[in-house]
């Protein structure tokens, strides 16, 4: 079986700076691989003001603003999407069947350089 | 020429010419801040070097190649995070633009306002970003229009351009399926800044004729250099309700509704200008909201007096555009100009079920309450235009209703 767990919280809510809870994930990260559980590498993704909402609405793309704020609906997969604009992404997570009736939400993947 | 004349010809310099500069700079760096930077920085230049009247014939040639300088000047001490590619772009770059070679320098401002009414950024920010970087108004200048404090705009500024940097939202014309929506919240942002300087608060006269004739100058715009039914429609909206605006208030700032309008005061020539465009554009056989719109603004600008008006003409053009935007305010309006030639009675009880749907609706309650008062329900109407009163957040509106309310007791 695959587990995805979902990391929830308020954000500047970090109990540590910044550098040390780097150096956790990462020791976390390698903990992980040596018991050979990681799927995937996993992410950070920027902060929820960069969040845009996406729904199909009546065949019809509808893009707002923000993060879901519908709280009946609850996180049920996801993708990572390799594009080169906001704008491509947004085209395709509107093709996502559940687009139709829930709401996807397109954050950028943190890049760390 | 005086300092105080030559800072204003800068001034208007900046408001005319900016928005096409920066937008060329955008596409050259790929980023709104650091254009804007350089914009600036050759803008302070400019008044230094030049002196008194010797702005030169092209100033938009000296502009870009001073400003793309500078450009070339910061990317150049961050060279070592580039690839060879982006070194080549920024050589291709350093170079002077001459008069001539300005002609070839493509107008970028489409993929401009795109970007700043993107629909990932919210209303408020689409609206700042778009006064500020295609019609050059300082966030003083936006703060000013929509009362509201210059901090508030400057962090509303900054934040807008932070998603657009982060998530990578991309500077081009979109195409195909994405173009209509899009196009839409562009259309929509424009008519948004126009309705604003229609809002006439105390003292803010001045700020908001500047918001109309931007609104104006976008449309303009969009048409030049997008083609569309819809762009074409906005304009000639915008064109008619401008015809209107001299009749719109009296001579001390008092709201006068279209009813009682001067129409001796309408521009003429507006009118026939907006007319003509709307024709050319129903021709192409593709209405929409903004091309019916303007139709009943027409309808209302041929009419001798608002007796005379060709209500029947309006309530039709108001069904078809229910079918295109089913809104309870577009339902309102149809059922006011119904009431010209409809029994009174009839269109009350309509207009009493729109009242859960708009309920914080000051224009519902003012036109409710006129129906009521012309069916001679008096009570009814002084209730409802207390109502409307008190949900009314401007001052010329709240004078319009308290006179219309004082004239019942």
């Amino acid at each position: 079986m695959q587990y995805m767990a979902l990391i929830y919280s308020t954000e500047d809510a970090d109990d540590v700076d910044f550098d040390t809870l780097i150096q956790q994930y990462t020791e976390f990260g390698e903990k992980a691989a040596a018991a050979g559980v990681i799927a995937d590498d996993g992410n950070a993704l920027e902060p929820v003001s960069t969040a845009t909402t996406v729904r199909l609405r009546n065949g019809k793309a509808e893009i707002t603003d923000g993060p879901f704020a519908e709280t009946k609906e609850q996180l049920g997969g996801y993708y990572i999407f390799d594009c080169e604009t906001l704008d491509e992404a947004l085209h395709w997570a509107a093709q996502i069947p559940s687009a139709r009736y829930g709401s996807i939400e397109v954050r950028p993947v943190m890049q760390f350089d | 020429m005086t300092d105080r004349d030559w800072q204003t010809d800068l001034a208007h310099l900046y408001r005319a010419k900016s928005g096409r500069i920066l937008a060329y700079l955008v596409a050259q760096c790929g980023d709104i801040q650091r254009a804007e930077d350089a914009l600036h920085d050759a803008f302070t230049k400019a008044t230094t070097q030049w002196s008194g009247d010797s702005i030169p014939d092209v100033p938009e040639a000296w502009l870009i190649t001073t400003a793309k300088r500078k450009l070339v000047d910061v990317w150049r001490q961050q060279q070592r995070h580039h690839s060879l590619q982006q070194q080549f772009a920024v050589d291709s770059l350093d170079s002077a633009v001459s008069d001539e070679a300005l002609q070839e320098i493509p107008d970028e401002r489409l993929k401009l306002i795109f970007t700043c009414c993107h629909p990932a950024l919210n209303r408020p920010a689409q609206v700042a970003l778009t006064l500020k970087t295609l019609c050059g108004l300082s966030p003083r200048e936006i703060a000013r229009a929509y009362l509201s404090s210059e901090t508030a705009i400057q962090q509303r500024l900054v934040r807008a351009k932070q998603k657009i940097r982060t998530t990578g939202i991309a500077y081009e014309v979109p195409s195909g399926d994405d173009l209509p929506a899009r196009l839409n919240s562009v259309l929509a942002v424009i008519y948004l800044i126009y309705n604003e300087s229609h809002t006439a608060f105390e003292g803010q006269t001045l700020s908001r004729a500047d918001l109309a004739n931007e609104a104006l100058r976008l449309a303009n715009l969009v048409n030049q250099l997008l083609p569309d039914p819809e762009a074409s429609g906005l304009l000639a909206l915008l064109t008619l309700h401008q015809a209107r605006q001299a009749a719109r208030q009296s001579p001390k700032g008092a709201y006068i509704p279209l009813a009682e309008q001067d129409r001796k005061r309408w521009n003429q020539t507006q009118i026939a200008e907006g007319r003509t465009r709307l024709i050319n554009t129903l021709r192409r056989g593709k209405p929409g909201p903004y091309q019916l719109e303007a139709a009943i603004s027409a309808v209302h600008c041929e009419a001798d007096s608002w007796n005379t008006t060709d209500w029947e003409q309006i309530v039709r053009l108001y069904r078809r555009l229910y079918k295109l935007v089913p809104s309870p305010v577009v339902k309102l309006n149809e059922l006011v100009a119904a009431a010209q030639i409809a029994p009174i009675h009839d269109i009350r009880q309509q207009v009493a079920e729109l009242e859960t749907a708009l309920q914080d609706y000051q224009p519902y309650y003012a036109a409710r309450a006129d129906l009521a008062a012309r069916a001679g329900q008096f009570e009814q109407a002084k209730q409802d235009y207390r109502v409307a009163i008190k949900l009314s957040s401007n001052f010329v509106e709240k004078a319009y209703l308290d006179s219309k309310l004082t004239a019942l007791a």
